[in-house]
């Protein structure tokens, strides 16, 4: 190891550094598995002062920094780069205020998505983002990148619901963004931030927007005989003017999964189902479920089941919640695409799909953020059949192509990182990827936070990557992936 | 507007852009002349952004509207009215010529904001013509975007001086079903708390405003959403109805008029008590948002919003030649020029309208 790393040691305690081969394979990749390098070392700082003297002191010896959270992301954000620094934020694990009164938590980036609203649900509160990984992904995480969730249709994403940031830039200089209040003065600093991927800064505190929980909800599931109906049915509820909490659908391959699994009552000869949940005060609540179920049924669903309490209600959504392991037992491997289409256009595109798995020769599942257009094709191959993953990867690439020409985007929700770096360059033109390389610059002028990821050089732009999943096994198999 | 009309202006304004970068003559971009009042004073040649006006594509369905930066603002609300449906962020016009671009570019919302979000809460995605003259586009036009930084929301507020924008897409919501204004009489600290409490429990609130003797509130939503939270918070029936928030949207109110002093918008946190400056006080935006009329020094309002841990933008009036909007800690201001000259290399666009050093 160079000696300029042993310096590490004279302002951090060895207990915050990792650099022994074994030690480091923990952090060799994050939940984009199929990609690994080993980091030159692992720091842990636990106060801010140290993240700013681990920035001062790689900035110095130009020395690259990953901003690493639970490792939980999808797109390989947190993979090493080589001869880089992880700066773990592991030990950042604190709420450290609840403001009930104002509406705010402060809270560590390390700190859990999930123990947020865990936290604050004693006073009738909670935190809307909702990644399906939320029981482990930090929520430095979710700012890095944007996540979202289930409910995201009406009660936004992260960038909706964060309202300041403590950064440290690569220089070392800890800045406040945003503000308590409801903005703050000069550019959008914040949102500039949300879901930049660790390219900009180091998030070291966040301050995030608590909302008022809904006092009731409820559950409809919806058969129908093709996709193209159900898309109507998502359609026909907007149409009518609601915006449900939750609007999920799943296509016939998903349902079978599914019901083998946990037998979450869902019709297995439908084409399709919806999952659709409804929240608000009791009296709305009866008001809305009775008028979405009349407008599914109008829109040609062949059922539509109300769940007839809270249990039930449950097993519908833990159905649509184990579709991933679901899809896991059917496949020796499976690779997670997430594209986002205007829903218009969801018959079309899954009709395309379709076409590009027989042209592949590789089954394929689709589940779908339906309310906002959140596609999560899974893509079936065999890992131990030469040539298979390499096919899953082209026609995963194929599917985000697909999602673009139909007027979407190559990600929803998962971020870039280094997997969708390839499928960047058919999004954005040169000009509008330099312009991105110059939003960089301006935070990050030698490259060294996170480079490699997110933005393609001109140069890199034709090469490919991708989440596989080995014998059914994603990192953190205990984590719901929806 | 055709294609063919529209690929020409777009290569008319792009070459206007290039030439002004040769000999470093700043262009002001203006639409509907609606809210040149706000920000610092700027000089420069004219871009007149009406002529890239129209909406591209909306689909109700799909709760998004794309239109050029020039279409009126009027317009494109009348266009969601016929469809049920609205810009959530309640824009305030300040003149029947305001326009979609004007609105974006000012980062301004009404009193629905602290409930449902600002303007750029709601951009998805804009095609902006930068400072050095290159047409691009970011974001889109679906809910969720992670695909490269989050250029449209920069954009929003960002008063042109990154970019001209050109084409805008938003995400709209339903309209309300119902909607009922009320109004009870009470102090300063009663209403604070109030406004505070409500807000945090499920009561369909869509505005909350304290007028120095009332806490006057709108609730909205789903007739019987908005029925359950009436009973229980026992107001009466506001005397102006919902007149009253349109009018204070568009600074119509008694408040706001005939007055010969500077006018302060601060913003601080909602529950932030009395603020220890003279002149008169209108709350909005449920205590985040307080409108100042008073003839006390700059630097002092400064400091004390600052203190309580907001900002104060001198919104009408005072020296429109002098910081309009609050100074940014030097970390911050360091990384506004950076940004401006990753935009806008040579200072082109509305030089000096949002800080004297770009």
């Amino acid at each position: 190891m160079p000696s300029s790393i042993d310096r590490l040691y004279e302002f951090l305690p060895a207990g915050a550094i990792i650099a022994d081969a074994e030690s480091l394979q923990v952090y060799e990749c994050d939940a984009l598995s199929a990609y690994r390098e080993l980091p030159r070392c692992v720091v842990l700082p636990d106060s801010i002062k140290q993240v700013q003297e681990i920035m001062r002191f790689c900035h110095a010896e130009k020395i690259p920094v990953v901003a690493r959270g639970a490792g939980t992301g999808l797109s390989g954000g947190a993979l090493p780069v080589t001869n880089g620094v992880i700066l773990s934020l592991a030990k950042f694990d604190r709420i450290l205020e609840i403001d009930p009164y104002q509406r705010i938590a402060r809270v560590q980036p390390g700190v859990r998505n999930l123990s947020v609203s865990e936290a604050v649900a004693p006073y009738d509160l909670f935190y809307a983002p909702d990644p399906s990984s939320q029981i482990a992904c930090t929520i430095g995480g979710n700012v890095a990148e944007n996540s979202g969730g289930v409910h995201c249709l009406k009660y936004g994403l992260t960038v909706h619901n964060i309202a300041a940031l403590k950064i440290v830039t690569i220089e070392g200089e800890l800045l406040d963004i945003g503000s308590h209040a409801l903005d703050a003065p000069g550019y959008d600093l914040l949102a500039l931030m949300t879901g930049s991927e660790g390219m900009l800064a180091v998030i070291v505190e966040i301050t995030l927007k608590l909302l008022p929980k809904p006092v009731h909800n409820q559950i409809l599931l919806a058969a129908y005989d093709s996709v193209e109906k159900a898309g109507n049915g998502v359609a026909a509820i907007i149409a009518a003017g609601i915006i449900p909490a939750g609007l999920e659908m799943m296509d016939n391959a998903g349902i079978r999964a599914v019901e083998a699994y946990v037998n979450a009552g869902y019709p297995v000869e439908a084409a399709a189902i919806l999952l659709c949940e409804i929240d608000g005060v009791p009296e709305e609540v009866n008001v809305e479920s009775h008028k979405v179920q009349q407008i599914l049924l109008h829109s040609g669903a062949t059922n539509v089941r109300m769940a007839k309490n809270s249990a039930e209600g449950e097993k519908f959504w833990a159905g649509r919640k184990a579709a991933f392991p679901a899809v896991g037992r059917i496949a020796a491997d499976y690779y997670c695409m997430d594209g986002t289409i205007p829903r218009k256009h969801i018959a079309e595109v899954l009709r395309r799909i379709s076409d590009l798995s027989r042209q592949f020769g590789l089954g394929v599942v689709n589940v779908f953020h339906a309310g906002d257009g959140n596609l999560h094709p899974l893509i079936l191959y065999d890992v131990s059949v030469p040539g298979e993953l390499k096919k899953a990867e082209d026609f995963g690439g194929k599917i985000l192509e697909v999602c673009v020409q139909f007027g979407g985007t190559i990600t929803g929700e998962h971020g870039v990182g280094i997997e969708k770096i390839n499928q960047m360059c058919i999004q954005f033109n040169p000009e509008e990827l330099l312009q991105f390389h110059a939003i960089k610059h301006a935070f990050d002028t030698d490259h060294l936070l996170n480079p490699g990821k997110a933005v393609p050089t001109l140069k890199r732009c034709a090469e490919f990557g991708a989440m596989h999943v080995h014998a059914g096994q994603l990192p953190f198999p205990e984590l719901e992936r929806f | 507007m055709d294609g063919t009309n529209i690929s020409t202006l777009y290569q008319e304004f792009k070459e206007r852009v290039i030439a002004a970068n040769t000999v470093g003559q700043p262009l002001v971009i203006q639409g509907g002349r609606t809210k040149g009042f706000y920000g610092r004073h700027c000089e420069g040649e004219i871009l007149d952004t009406r002529s890239c006006s129209g909406i591209i594509s909306y689909e109700p369905t799909e709760l998004v509207i794309t239109a050029r930066a020039g279409t009126s603002l009027a317009e494109v609300e009348k266009t969601l009215a016929s469809y049920g449906q609205m810009l959530a962020f309640e824009p305030p016009y300040f003149g029947k010529d305001a326009t979609l671009g004007g609105i974006v570019a000012c980062g301004l919302s009404g009193p629905r904001r602290p409930y449902v979000g600002s303007v750029r809460d709601f951009i998805l995605g804009v095609k902006c013509l930068t400072g050095r003259g290159e047409i691009l586009t970011f974001g889109g036009q679906v809910m969720k975007n992670v695909a490269g930084y989050d250029v449209s929301r920069l954009m929003t507020g960002a008063h042109g001086t990154l970019g001209v924008l050109l084409e805008i897409s938003i995400k709209v919501l339903p309209a309300p079903e119902y909607e009922v204004s009320l109004t009870r009489s009470k102090d300063f600290s009663s209403a604070l708390h109030d406004m505070n409490t409500w807000a945090g429990r499920s009561l369909a609130l869509s505005a909350a405003c304290y007028d120095g003797q009332h806490l006057n509130i709108r609730l909205s939503g789903k007739r019987s959403a908005v029925h359950a939270a009436m009973k229980q918070l026992n107001m009466d029936e506001h005397p102006e109805g919902l007149r009253y928030w349109q009018d204070l949207c568009e600074q119509q109110l008694v408040f706001f008029k005939n007055n010969n002093k500077a006018l302060w918008r601060i913003s601080v946190p909602p529950a932030t008590p009395v603020l220890d400056l003279p002149g008169e006080w209108f709350i909005d935006w449920g205590g985040a948002q307080r409108w100042l009329k008073s003839s006390e020094s700059t630097e002092r309002i400064r400091h004390v919003s600052e203190q309580a841990g907001g900002h104060a933008t001198l919104f009408r009036g005072g020296d429109r030649n002098g910081e309009i909007f609050h100074p940014l800690s030097p970390g911050i201001k360091v990384l506004h020029t950076r940004l401006k000259k990753a935009f806008d290399p040579e200072f082109i666009l509305n030089r000096g309208r949002m800080y004297r050093e770009f």
